[in-house]
Formats: structure tokens, C-alpha cells, sequence
């Protein structure tokens, strides 16, 4: 049996939970979630400003922290920290870690690949819409193929203390070391599959032990110490998903089911570039306090191609607030808008869409929300988005003069105008998987 | 007779692209057929309006109690596009456990 503990669900979670998980109590692996869709055009954008950078900034200053406690309890990590400077990322581990051993995955970066992959009759179509990349050919930021879980076992089996990746699949984190420590071979689909399922359990951090839980959280203990995620995966495929003794949360049916079903699609074709899971065969069982035992997985074999994740410079938005007390704030929020509007209009200014939310009345949930009969304020938020930045610059001077010439008891504009930002939007296309030739170095 | 979705189910959504996944958990397995029988497709695209502009999608994993729905332009653009504050659909399983169905007595005792 091998113990996997994620530590950290996106680029931004709890800094200590890592640290937690290595000194609260026995694992084997930490893995480590940094990658979104959004982070990679970010990191792409860090690079072009200095070559040194372009990856998860976190890292490096993580591992020097618990380096010592690595080599002593003998824990490997595997992240997915590298963005689209893997090399880079490693040098400044190294720095920060001199005696851990450290491995990159190389290849997943097409984005210096993408003319010559147009130029070959590769057209990268949208998935979702069907067009063709060359009409954003110019606006494109970043672009990185999902890579699966034999290039970091491939790394691992150099006997790296830290494997650092590029967009590798969250799933592939787990899925890694498994096939590493158990010798899965490629066409074990029922495994592999397995293995993914895990990881998709675990690749949210706590939202598999009590984070984020609709069941009963009233009753859910010691938020404030809650305790990540570890697999305790076994051979033949079958796991259990627990955590520290000690810490706070819950591993329950409830926490685990809630994490299976999150962010999934088709449950029968869970598509990776390992394998294809079908979440229709996974058995769940209570094993104890904490402890939900997982097995009977299957899987079919993965597909020709891998997704690719292409970044690219669409627009620009802008939204604002201002708030209203009662009496009848919802009334004065709604006039409110209609008065910017009107503006808008006056202005001749076009946007893609304005859209409009109306706080502590229905913005979550429009029809679907209780009525409140008299709220004691209600938050007016507008947004724009369109291609003209000038546009929505000009947007942002619309909502403050609102205070003084609009609806009574308008306030909480003291942040200022809104900001316009950038909309980096991503193109998924796919791209046979012959195409991508991933490979391993040690970095000195 | 009527009661709130959530007095028999649980439930966790999220996002992909400008869909929303919403899955809706029976907490007492013996309860699936009821979830089945009364959250239909239908039902989820009219119990939120025009918040969801497309069709919805449901699956079925018995295993788990559960169904799934995909609500296609349910989140204003998706991602970095949506204007709307809940752009990740982070909400959308609370929304939908607002829902009442309608069942017989007989099948909520133990």
C-alpha cells in the first residue's frame, strides 16, 4: 500500500496544508494541483517579461520549507508546478533544496509548434465550436497538451525526490506514482482507470474531506484545521480515501460522493490521456471513522488524440457595484441600471453583453431564489465585455456619477472606478497523440 | 405531497466551459427512484430560467444515487468570458436543492 496526499487544489490554496500533510502524520507522495486553464496564459505572460520565470512561484519556496522533512520521512513530490518553464522552476527548487533530486517532464509546450502544425494541415478546430484556429492565429498566448500519468513515473523511476511537470492532467498527479510503485502497464484500463478516479477524488484538496460540502456542514468539525486528502491505494486497483488522524473535516460517503460527481461530464466516458474511467462501476464503502473504501472501477482504452489547451487574447471587460439600502432597494437598484443603460446607449458605445445582478435579491440563482419581500440592501453589479477596450474604459466612468444623479441612497463606490481586464479565453482542440513526445531530465 | 429537494437530497456543481454540471445526490440510496422519477431534465431547465440558455443533459450513476445534469450556456460565456458572479456555477446544486418534487408519504419512511 502506498499513501498519495494532495496538498493543494489550485494555485492559490491553503499554503500550510502541504505542510501539514508531510509533518501530521505518514505519507509516501505529496502531489500538488497548481494549473488551470488560466494560470498557463498567466505564466506565459511572466516568461515573455523574464525567461527565468513562467511557472508556479509558489513552489520552490514550498519545498525549501519542508525539504528536511522530505528526506527524513522519505516523501516524493510530483506537482505540476512547471507552467511553461519547467527548467527554470527546477533550478530555483535546487536552489532553495540543493539535496533533493529533481526531475522536469519536458514537451507538453506546443505554443512555438502551432504555425508549423497549421502549416502541416493540423487545423486545432475548436472543440466546441468548429472553427478554425487561424482565425485567432495572432492572439494566441499560450498552448500546452495534456500529458498523462507514464511520463511521470518515467520520472519518477530516475529516483527524483521532486518531479515538476507542465500541464499535466490533475488525475495524472495520483495516477503517476501508482503506475510507478505498482508497474501498471498501458493497456491495464482497469487500473489506470482506478487510479484516475482517485485522482479526480483527491485533485480538489479538501473539497473530498468536508470543504465545500452541501451534507450536514453545520455539523462538520474543526474547519479551521482541516485535514487534505491521501489515497491509500493498493495494488489491484481498489483505494481508500482518508486523512490525518487528528485533523479537521470529514471523509465520508457523502464528502466523496459529492467530489466524484463535481465538475464531471458523461460518467462513463471520463476521457484522459491515460485511459477512459466509467464513474457508473465505482463501489463506495464506509471502512471506519474518516476512511471511504473505493473499487470495482473499469475503464476502456484512451483515445488517438490529446486535448490541447490554447490560450488567446479575446476582449475586454469591466464590472462595477453599487449598493442601495431600503426602503425598496431592490426598486432603486433596478432603476439604477436602466439610467446606465440609457447612458450606454446615448453613448453609441457597443458591447458584447451588458449583464446585470442584483445582490441579496437573486443573483446566484435568477427565478430559482426565494423572493424577499424588503431587503435591508440590495448590490447592483454591471459588467460589460466587448473587443473595444476604449468601450469599456468609457464604461467605468458610468456607475459612481450614479451616487450623485441617480436613485437615492446610493453608496459603496469607494473602491473606485472598476478596472478593465483582459479576457484571455481557451481554445480546446485536440491533436493526435503521435504528435507529442514527451521526455524526462534531471536538472543538475 | 410536496417537499424541497433537499430534504432527501444533496448535491455539488461546477463547471465546464459555459456548461454547468450539477450533481444531485440521494442521501438514502433507497430515495434514487424518487430523484429519478422527479428531477427530470425538464424540470431543471424551468426551475432556473433563463439562467440556462440551452438544453440540459442528465445522467444516471445508480452506484452513487446520483444524476448528473450538464445545462449547456448556463454560465454567461464560461470562464474568463461570464460577467456573472457565480461564473463557475459554484452555486447552481444549492439553487436546484430549492426545487420541490412531489412524493407519496409512504415513500419517505424507513
Amino acid at each position: 500500500m502506498i499513501r498519495i496526499a494532495n496538498g493543494q487544489g489550485f494555485w492559490g490554496d491553503w499554503l500550510e496544508a502541504p505542510v501539514r500533510l508531510v509533518e501530521q502524520g505518514p505519507i509516501d507522495y505529496l502531489i500538488l494541483d497548481y494549473l488551470a486553464e488560466v494560470t498557463m496564459s498567466i505564466v506565459q505572460k511572466q516568461k515573455q517579461a523574464d525567461p527565468a520565470l513562467g511557472y508556479a512561484r509558489d513552489f520552490p519556496p514550498l519545498i525549501g520549507r519542508i525539504a528536511a522533512k522530505m528526506k527524513e520521512r522519505r516523501v516524493r513530490v510530483v506537482a505540476n508546478a512547471g507552467g511553461v518553464n519547467p527548467i527554470a522552476c527546477a533550478r530555483e527548487v535546487k536552489r532553495l533544496a540543493p539535496n533533493l533530486k529533481v526531475a522536469v517532464v519536458l514537451g507538453d509546450d506546443v505554443y512555438d509548434r502551432v504555425d508549423d502544425f497549421l502549416a502541416r494541415g493540423l487545423e486545432l478546430k475548436n472543440l466546441d465550436t468548429g472553427e478554425a484556429l487561424a482565425s485567432v492565429r495572432s492572439e494566441i498566448s499560450s498552448a500546452n497538451a495534456y500529458i498523462g500519468a507514464f511520463p511521470l513515473a518515467e520520472a519518477l523511476a530516475t529516483g527524483a525526490d521532486v518531479v515538476i511537470a507542465g500541464r499535466s492532467t490533475d488525475t495524472a498527479l495520483a495516477l503517476g506514482p501508482m503506475v510507478h510503485e505498482f508497474g501498471w502497464r498501458p493497456d491495464q484500463f482497469d487500473l489506470l482507470a482506478a487510479g484516475t478516479i482517485a485522482g479526480h477524488i483527491v485533485e480538489c484538496g479538501a473539497q473530498c474531506t468536508g470543504g465545500n460540502c452541501i451534507a450536514d456542514w453545520q455539523t462538520i468539525p474543526d474547519f479551521a484545521n482541516i485535514g487534505y486528502p491521501i489515497i491509500e491505494a493498493e495494488a489491484d486497483g481498489s483505494f481508500v480515501i482518508t486523512k490525518h488522524r487528528g485533523t479537521g473535516g470529514r471523509v465520508s460517503l457523502d464528502t466523496v460522493k459529492e467530489q466524484l460527481l463535481y465538475e464531471l461530464g458523461d460518467p462513463r466516458n471520463y476521457i484522459t490521456p491515460d485511459c477512459v474511467a466509467d464513474f457508473t462501476t465505482v463501489r463506495l464503502a464506509d471502512d471506519g471513522a474518516d476512511r471511504v473504501r473505493v473499487s470495482g472501477i473499469k475503464g476502456r482504452p484512451a483515445t488517438p488524440f490529446l486535448k490541447v489547451s490554447i490560450s488567446y487574447l479575446y476582449g475586454y471587460k469591466a464590472t462595477g457595484t453599487i449598493v442601495y439600502s431600503w426602503p425598496d432597494a431592490l426598486e432603486k437598484a433596478k432603476a439604477a441600471d436602466g439610467i446606465v443603460r440609457a447612458r450606454l446607449t446615448a453613448l453609441d458605445l457597443q458591447f458584447e453583453e451588458i449583464y446585470s445582478e442584483y445582490f441579496g435579491a437573486n443573483a446566484c440563482h435568477g427565478i430559482a431564489a426565494p423572493a424577499v419581500a424588503q431587503p435591508a440592501e440590495v448590490m447592483l453589479r454591471v459588467g460589460v465585455r466587448g473587443r473595444d477596450k476604449k468601450a469599456v474604459d468609457r464604461f467605468t466612468r458610468e456607475l459612481i456619477p450614479l451616487v450623485l444623479n441617480g436613485p437615492p441612497t446610493g453608496t459603496g463606490y469607494g473602491d473606485g472606478r472598476p478596472a478593465v481586464r483582459e479576457v484571455v479565453a481557451y481554445w480546446p482542440a485536440l491533436i493526435p497523440r503521435e504528435e507529442i513526445n514527451t521526455r524526462v531530465e534531471v536538472v543538475a | 405531497m410536496k417537499i424541497p429537494l433537499s430534504r432527501i437530497a444533496h448535491g455539488r456543481s461546477g463547471d465546464k466551459g459555459d456548461m454547468s454540471n450539477i450533481g444531485i445526490i440521494a442521501y438514502d440510496p433507497r430515495h434514487y427512484p424518487v430523484l429519478a422519477r422527479e428531477v427530470t431534465p425538464e424540470r431543471v431547465k424551468a426551475h432556473f430560467g433563463s439562467l440556462i440558455e440551452g438544453r440540459v443533459e442528465r445522467f444516471e450513476l445508480p452506484n452513487l444515487g446520483a444524476l448528473n445534469f450538464l445545462c449547456y450556456g448556463a454560465l454567461g460565456g464560461g470562464g474568463t468570458l461570464s460577467l456573472r458572479i457565480d461564473a463557475q456555477g459554484k452555486t447552481m446544486a444549492a439553487g436546484l436543492l430549492g426545487m420541490e418534487i412531489e412524493v407519496d408519504d409512504s415513500e419517505l419512511t424507513d
